[in-house]
């Protein structure tokens, strides 16, 4: 064979040049498959029992498991704080450290992540499987476009409830780390809202709000289309919810990082007084 | 490949105003016209230089060893997969010049049945059947429930099946949903695939009666994708053969016969009567022999 004659480095070359076209190929598949199915979303509204369905999947069945991790978030975190905060006696400022925390990162992130592995994973192996099965096929021939009948409600029901599901999230860690401090640590309550209440501000409460839209998107966009893509059998279906997992909490960091960029500086361009708080 | 799926991608046709989207009608009217179609996925290649016509009202059975490409030529008949060489035109137009809107209202003239049923896992019998007269919104809740009766009625399934939901259901039955289906939009077109694949025989032989049926109460034009000679004999007006490319060698035509069932047996070409005969001949210790490191 021609290829087995070339050197090490050449072939080891072209295996990065074909990694780095499937790489783009899939990228712009995707971008395709997101602007189809934002096109659809503004274009006609999906009926209401597939969006209800998928509102009762992403929304109500995720309530347990995000509220457990939330409250969980503001536990450790106030246990981890507490040692170092007492050492300098700063125990009160714990409400501010923690607070700030899980409303500035660990609450979005966290949330999005638990929910990219329990609905993204899902919706990817439900609609693999849809796929293998020829059902999405069944739907084209019936004349119904599949991206609208199957991804925009579910990409629609992401959009709305990640960020409502970040909030529960968000206040269940708050409790969880008053409420191990109050207990546990014995910090007094009054002042342990009072720096809570001075460090953690509006801003901070609306970026916490605005970062999961773009999470609820990218977990929704990336399962679906790991889904739509899935190759035959069981295989294929394990693959792609894996794949739909990994990339989602990727996608996720990778738009924290971007977002937190953003939000620093245009906070600094809003109020440079107040920068050094802020950082 | 994702981009291959016609259903899946943005077409854009605006883009190039040049392109022809309608092919010029050969002889009387063909419904559908393949000019030299050719489907590739990667490196493998399944269907070489398709051309062939198919009348309205024809019942036409198409036949091939399992690989050979038959689904993939029904598939490419109603637009789910676009050729990678070739045009296929329906009723004058080109499949892949359509956009998404009028690719889907041409969809509508269709019926499908799947080999497998392909019906949706978490809808009940009457909500698969039902399905796509709900998402055309031109019928009223009243007239959907009684267009499913009918269609149920119609493949001799009880009324008690409309709530059942398909993993419920016996093999035969998912098929005969899977009909009701199709057949719920009056299609003008019906595709099946591999119908009566993995039923009994009384089953394969109530799915022939019943593609016989729709041929009799409805002025359809039907493509019949199987291996089941029974069924050619019995429902087939004509017959296309196709024989697998990795058989074949790079000159000879992938449609080995197309013509009346009738002559099927009398064929000249021993591959075609070897297929109508169920014979494997020396085809084992080929295999055999191409598998020898």
């Amino acid at each position: 064979m021609a290829t087995a004659q070339l050197p090490v480095s050449e072939l080891g070359l072209a295996g990065v040049g074909a990694r780095l076209a499937r790489a783009l190929e899939l990228l712009g598949d995707w971008t395709i498959f997101s602007l189809r199915t934002v096109g659809w979303a503004v274009r006609r509204r999906p009926s209401r029992g597939t969006l209800t369905v998928c509102l009762h999947e992403i929304g109500v069945r995720s309530v347990g498991v995000v509220a457990l991790t939330g409250t969980f978030i503001g536990m450790v975190l106030a246990v981890q704080a507490y040692a170092q905060f007492h050492k300098l006696g700063l125990d009160t400022r714990l409400g501010a450290i923690i607070n700030l925390s899980v409303v500035r990162e660990l609450g979005p992130v966290l949330a999005a992540t638990m929910l990219a592995g329990r609905v993204g994973s899902a919706m990817a192996a439900e609609l693999a499987t849809m796929r293998i099965t020829e059902q999405i096929d069944a739907l084209a021939c019936l004349g119904i476009n599949p991206v609208h009948y199957l991804v925009v409600p579910r990409f629609l029901a992401c959009l709305v409830l990640v960020p409502l599901l970040t909030v529960l999230a968000d206040f269940m860690g708050v409790m969880g780390g008053a409420w191990l401090c109050f207990q546990v640590f014995h910090i007094e309550p009054h002042h342990y809202w009072h720096y809570s209440r001075e460090y953690v501000g509006m801003y901070d409460l609306w970026t916490s709000l605005v970062k999961p839209i773009f999470f609820g998107a990218a977990i929704a966009l990336i399962s679906c289309h790991r889904g739509f893509n899935s190759r035959a059998g069981a295989e294929g279906v394990g693959r792609a919810a894996t794949e739909a997992f990994v990339v989602s909490f990727i996608a996720i960091l990778v738009i924290d990082f971007f977002l937190a960029m953003f939000f620093t500086s245009l906070y600094h361009q809003l109020w440079p007084e107040a920068a050094v708080k802020f950082i | 490949m994702p981009l291959q799926r016609l259903s899946d991608v943005a077409s854009d046709t605006s883009a190039d105003p040049t392109r022809e989207t309608t092919m010029p009608p050969d002889g009387d009217s063909a419904l559908f016209q393949l000019e030299r179609v050719g489907m590739e996925f990667g490196p493998h290649r399944v269907l070489r230089d398709i051309t062939l016509t198919i009348r309205p009202g024809q019942t036409l059975a198409v036949i091939g060893e399992s690989g050979c490409g038959k689904t993939v030529f029904l598939k490419l008949l109603i637009g789910l997969l676009r050729p990678s060489h070739g045009r296929v035109a329906f009723d004058g137009r080109v499949l892949v010049d359509l956009d998404d809107r009028e690719l889907t209202r041409q969809r509508l003239r269709f019926g499908f049945l799947f080999q497998g049923a392909a019906l949706f896992d978490s809808l009940s019998v009457f909500d698969n059947v039902a399905l796509g007269l709900r998402e055309q919104r031109r019928f009223t809740e009243a007239e959907i429930h009684d267009r499913v009766r009918q269609r149920l009625l119609e493949v001799g399934l009880p009324w008690s099946v409309a709530s059942k939901k398909p993993a419920e259901l016996s093999g035969g039955m998912k098929k005969r949903v899977g009909l009701a289906r199709a057949l719920a939009v009056d299609p003008e077109v019906m595709l099946y695939d591999e119908p009566t694949t993995g039923l009994d025989p009384i089953m394969s032989d109530v799915i022939n009666e019943l593609i016989l049926q729709t041929r009799r109460r409805r002025p359809v034009t039907s493509v019949v994708v199987t291996h089941d000679m029974k069924t050619v004999f019995k429902v087939a007006e004509r017959v296309v053969m196709l024989y697998p490319l990795s058989r074949l060698g790079p000159d000879e035509p992938q449609i080995l016969y197309d013509g009346d069932p009738a002559r099927l047996r009398d064929c000249d070409d021993v591959r075609v009567r070897q297929f109508v005969e169920g014979e494997a001949r020396d085809r084992l210790t080929e295999m055999r022999l191409n598998n020898t490191p």
